[in-house]
């Protein structure tokens, strides 16, 4: 295995670009692939050519993740062929489809958080002394001079527990530059990251496509596609439906060959009455996380929370709901005082919490969709005999299903079939079944497509129609401008900035969450 | 890049390395206090009574200790994987057994009985990995059942037959008191073997691919390991050294029937708890494991020397099994609140 060694080659490898057609590094030919009933990739082609960066576009439940995993050699093609090098090739497993050069970022990282930076990076490609033994020196060495060359400060020999998502993140692409990757598939890579990480990310990307490495980027931040991919394909429903230049596209293009149909607007706001506080967050702090936040949020308003992802939007969330205790402050919930790290008073007090991480907090994956609506209304739910009266789970969960225009199979699947974007709006359906007074949504439309993401939009500046107070965490700034009646930024633990609907911009939002002087 | 590459080196460094040591010191620690809470022991049991310090007792305590330690590294080994094999007392029972019937009905060479004891419990450890590995049910179900399985058929095996020591060569009977310069033989079997395993978790490929399942079962899947192969190694080394600790159970004692090592599996996975081996994997050593089975050997001896009461000293390893869980949970929930602390002050 040769360890990546010359990254800081800024000159573009001319040999390879003058080469008239080098043909695809990796491609898939007429793949297709089912789980169960739902086919999920049919006759997909899609090749990679050396430096080439191409976007892979679709909703949610397009089939982007069926083909990751193919290319990755997680899973095989029921039909059709992947192929290297113009060679049809089985991976039997990720390790082949590795020792192919081929590196995958997967949305969430896929770390050993017991294990330090360095072994993480290196797995099962450890440097070997005498004996075969693991050489730690040239290990740490070589990770070092990797994150260097990454221009990032961490510790190869610090464990990975503990880290921020963009540090682990970092920690994927360290990895998959450290073997000769001549492919690099990142899903949703940019996610989790502030604006500065995703600068850092497509300077790796474009170096990397400079010395012909193939990229295949996918992210539902449009923006991010145009600035990055040369090429695009669109996938809607399992199949190819575009397959150019990006150049010969436009946003809405784009948009219009991912969800077959116009969208009007990606974020519709309803003009709202707004009525009296019903959230008062006083001077809470948590000891190193949040330091004296103190906001309102009134009846039919939309709060947004900006800021950099670590700032502590989501803890002042958690402190809010109750879920980690404050060391100081408190909540009041139309001006009755929350009992402290009490997520059971939070919600007798009608506050909902949407969490950011829906696979792991918001939803029991396992279960079905009917008992995921229900969790939050099992006392309602009780028949007479105290248990749980299981045609009334399903006729709540049926109502929500239609109000949320839920698209499922039947309501007994467990959730894990249902796409990112479905199995959000089962959790906003979980909460909205317990009618709250305060929902607070974290980030409500991460990985979610484009269609349903304006569905969450309207849902969400209907429910404040309604009356609801809404407090919403957001890194999507469109999204933040868009739906917000008022913008709270954070920085470091801090709230930096209020800004009204009418001073929040782009420049204004980035300027306080980057701590940099209100202008 | 460039804007990235401009970040300023020191004060971050200073947290890193504060981070690092605070681990580094958690992890070491778990170790270095295990040998204080045994130096102890020894110490006020000695102050009672002197006698426990003489070379005799000292030798007694090593030798009951060793097979329960050779069980408690491949245990280690197992439960770093995210998984566990409770099947080591019925595979010690079995291989002894064999060691027994090799001797008394086939004069079989000494050396060639303590192969077959390792690779018969080899054989029982593939059986279980292949379980645990292929039908994907949790090794906790696994092994519960394969020890009663594997007692059963010890028990058929048998036939209520008794191996006494006159149909063993002396030889064999004498590696279970003989020692090497004050140490038993079969200490000095039982340290070999854990450094040895020891040195491959620590500094092969093949060991940290282990601790990568343990830490992260789905992620050393994605990173290209054979998850499957590498647990099904686990659970053959454990059965090994399990059937290695039947022949040095037989040298020891010299008399056995099927019901050798009964019990024994709760003892080993309390040593390797107390030794500090997380239960849900990814972290500890197989040094503290066997340093988990000598502190509750001397623990145990110590009662018998200071005659107490035989009921306490279940009593006293059960409390001490859950202040080492308790101290891993206390641990952990001391570091991560070190750690947000650290990381709360940082940007971005």
């Amino acid at each position: 295995m040769i360890i990546f060694c010359c990254f800081e080659g800024e000159e573009p490898q001319i040999n390879q670009q003058q080469t008239p057609d080098p043909g695809p590094i990796i491609a898939l030919r007429d793949a297709t692939k089912s789980y169960g009933a739902v086919r999920a990739a049919r006759g997909v082609s899609l090749a990679l050519h050396p430096g080439e960066v191409r976007a892979l576009a679709g909703e949610n439940g397009a089939g982007k993740s069926t083909l990751v995993r193919m290319l990755a050699g997680v899973q095989r093609p029921d039909s059709g062929s992947v192929e290297v090098d113009g060679e049809p090739v089985g991976f039997s497993g990720p390790a082949d489809a590795r020792d192919a050069g081929v590196a995958v970022i997967y949305q969430e990282p896929t770390l050993f958080p017991d294990l330090s930076v360095a072994e993480n990076v290196m797995m099962g490609r450890h440097p070997l002394g005498a004996l075969r033994r693991i050489d730690r020196r040239k290990l740490h060495r070589t990770v070092r001079e990797l994150m260097t060359r990454l221009g990032v400060d961490l510790d190869p020999e610090e464990p990975v527990r503990g880290l921020s998502i963009a540090d682990q993140q970092i920690i994927e692409i360290a990895k998959a530059l450290s073997f000769d990757a001549r492919v690099l598939i990142m899903d949703e890579p940019t996610a989790a990251l502030s604006g500065n990480e995703v600068e850092r990310l497509f300077g790796v990307v474009r170096t990397l496509s400079r010395r012909g490495a193939a990229v295949l980027f996918i992210s539902h931040r449009l923006d991010e596609i145009f600035t990055i991919c040369t090429t695009v394909t669109v996938l809607r429903d399992g199949e190819v439906t575009h397959d150019g230049p990006t150049a010969e596209l436009d946003t809405d293009g784009l948009v219009r060959r991912m969800v077959g149909r116009e969208l009007s607007a990606l974020f519709p706001k309803q003009a709202t009455t707004i009525g009296g506080p019903v959230l008062k967050a006083q001077r809470l702090t948590r000891e190193g996380v949040f330091t004296d936040v103190s906001f309102e949020v009134r009846r039919g308003e939309i709060v947004a929370l900006a800021g950099l992802v670590g700032a502590g939007r989501s803890e002042v969330a958690r402190g809010i709901f109750g879920i980690d205790k404050l060391d100081a402050g408190h909540v009041e919930i139309d001006g009755v005082k929350l009992k402290n790290g009490s997520p059971a008073a939070a919600m007798r007090a009608g506050v909902g919490l949407v969490p950011e991480d829906r696979r792991q907090q918001g939803l029991v994956m396992e279960l079905s969709i009917e008992r995921n609506v229900g969790l939050t209304r099992l006392h309602a739910l009780r028949t007479s005999l105290g248990v749980i009266g299981r045609g009334r789970e399903a006729a709540l969960a049926a109502d929500w299903a239609t109000k949320l225009q839920l698209k499922f199979g039947r309501l007994s699947d467990p959730v894990a079939f249902l796409s990112g974007g479905n199995q959000q709006k089962v959790v906003l359906g979980k909460w909205l079944a317990t009618n709250p007074k305060l929902l607070i949504i974290d980030e409500p439309t991460r990985g979610i497509d484009v269609g349903t993401k304006a569905e969450v939009h309207r849902l969400m500046s209907e429910l404040a129609g309604q009356g609801l107070a809404v407090l919403m965490i957001s890194s999507e700034l469109p999204e933040v401008l868009g739906m917000a009646d008022r913008v709270l930024v954070m920085h470091e633990g801090r709230l930096a900035r209020e800004l009204s609907r009418a001073e929040a911009d782009e420049e204004s939002v980035v300027r306080a969450a980057t701590g940099a002087a209100a202008a | 890049m460039s804007t990235a590459q401009a970040t300023p080196a020191a004060p971050q460094d200073a947290r890193h390395e504060a981070r690092r040591s605070l681990f580094e010191t958690v992890v070491r620690a778990r170790e270095l206090s295990l040998l204080a809470v045994l130096i102890l022991v020894v110490a006020g049991t000695t102050i009672a009574e002197p006698r426990f310090l003489s070379s005799q007792s000292i030798r007694d305590i090593l030798l009951n200790v060793s097979v329960i330690a050779l069980m408690a590294v491949g245990q280690a080994v197992v439960i770093i994987t995210r998984n566990v094999d409770l099947s080591v007392g019925s595979v010690l029972g079995i291989s002894a057994f064999l060691t027994g019937v090799l001797f008394a009905d086939h004069h079989a060479a000494i050396g060639v009985v303590f192969v077959a004891g390792t690779l018969f419990g080899a054989l029982f450890g593939l059986a279980n990995g292949l379980m645990v590995a292929l039908a994907r049910v949790p090794a906790l179900v696994i092994t519960l059942g394969t020890l009663y399985v594997i007692r059963g058929i010890d028990f058929v095996w048998a036939k209520g037959r008794q191996i006494n020591a006159d149909q063993m060569p002396d030889r064999f009977l004498q590696l279970g008191s003989d020692t090497v310069l004050g140490v038993p033989v079969l200490a000095i079997i039982a340290a070999v073997a854990m450094l040895i395993v020891g040195a491959v978790m620590r500094s092969s490929r093949m060991g940290r691919e282990l601790y990568a399942i343990g830490s992260q079962p789905t992620a050393a899947n994605l990173a290209g390991i054979r998850v499957s192969r590498r647990v099904i190694g686990a659970f053959v080394v454990s059965g090994a050294l399990a059937g290695l600790a039947g022949v040095l159970f037989t040298a020891r004692f010299g008399t056995l029937d099927a019901t050798a090592g009964t019990g024994d599996e709760l003892q080993v996975v309390a040593a390797v708890v107390v030794g500090g081996v997380a239960i849900f994997g990814g972290s500890g050593s197989v040094y503290g494991a066997a340093l988990g089975a000598l502190l509750l050997g001397v623990i145990s001896s110590a009662l018998v020397i200071l005659k107490v009461n035989q009921f306490w000293e279940q009593a006293i390893d059960g409390a001490l099994l859950l202040v080492a869980i308790g101290l891993d949970r206390l641990l952990a929930l001391r570091v991560a609140a070190a750690l947000r602390a650290r990381s709360g002050r940082r940007a971005g």
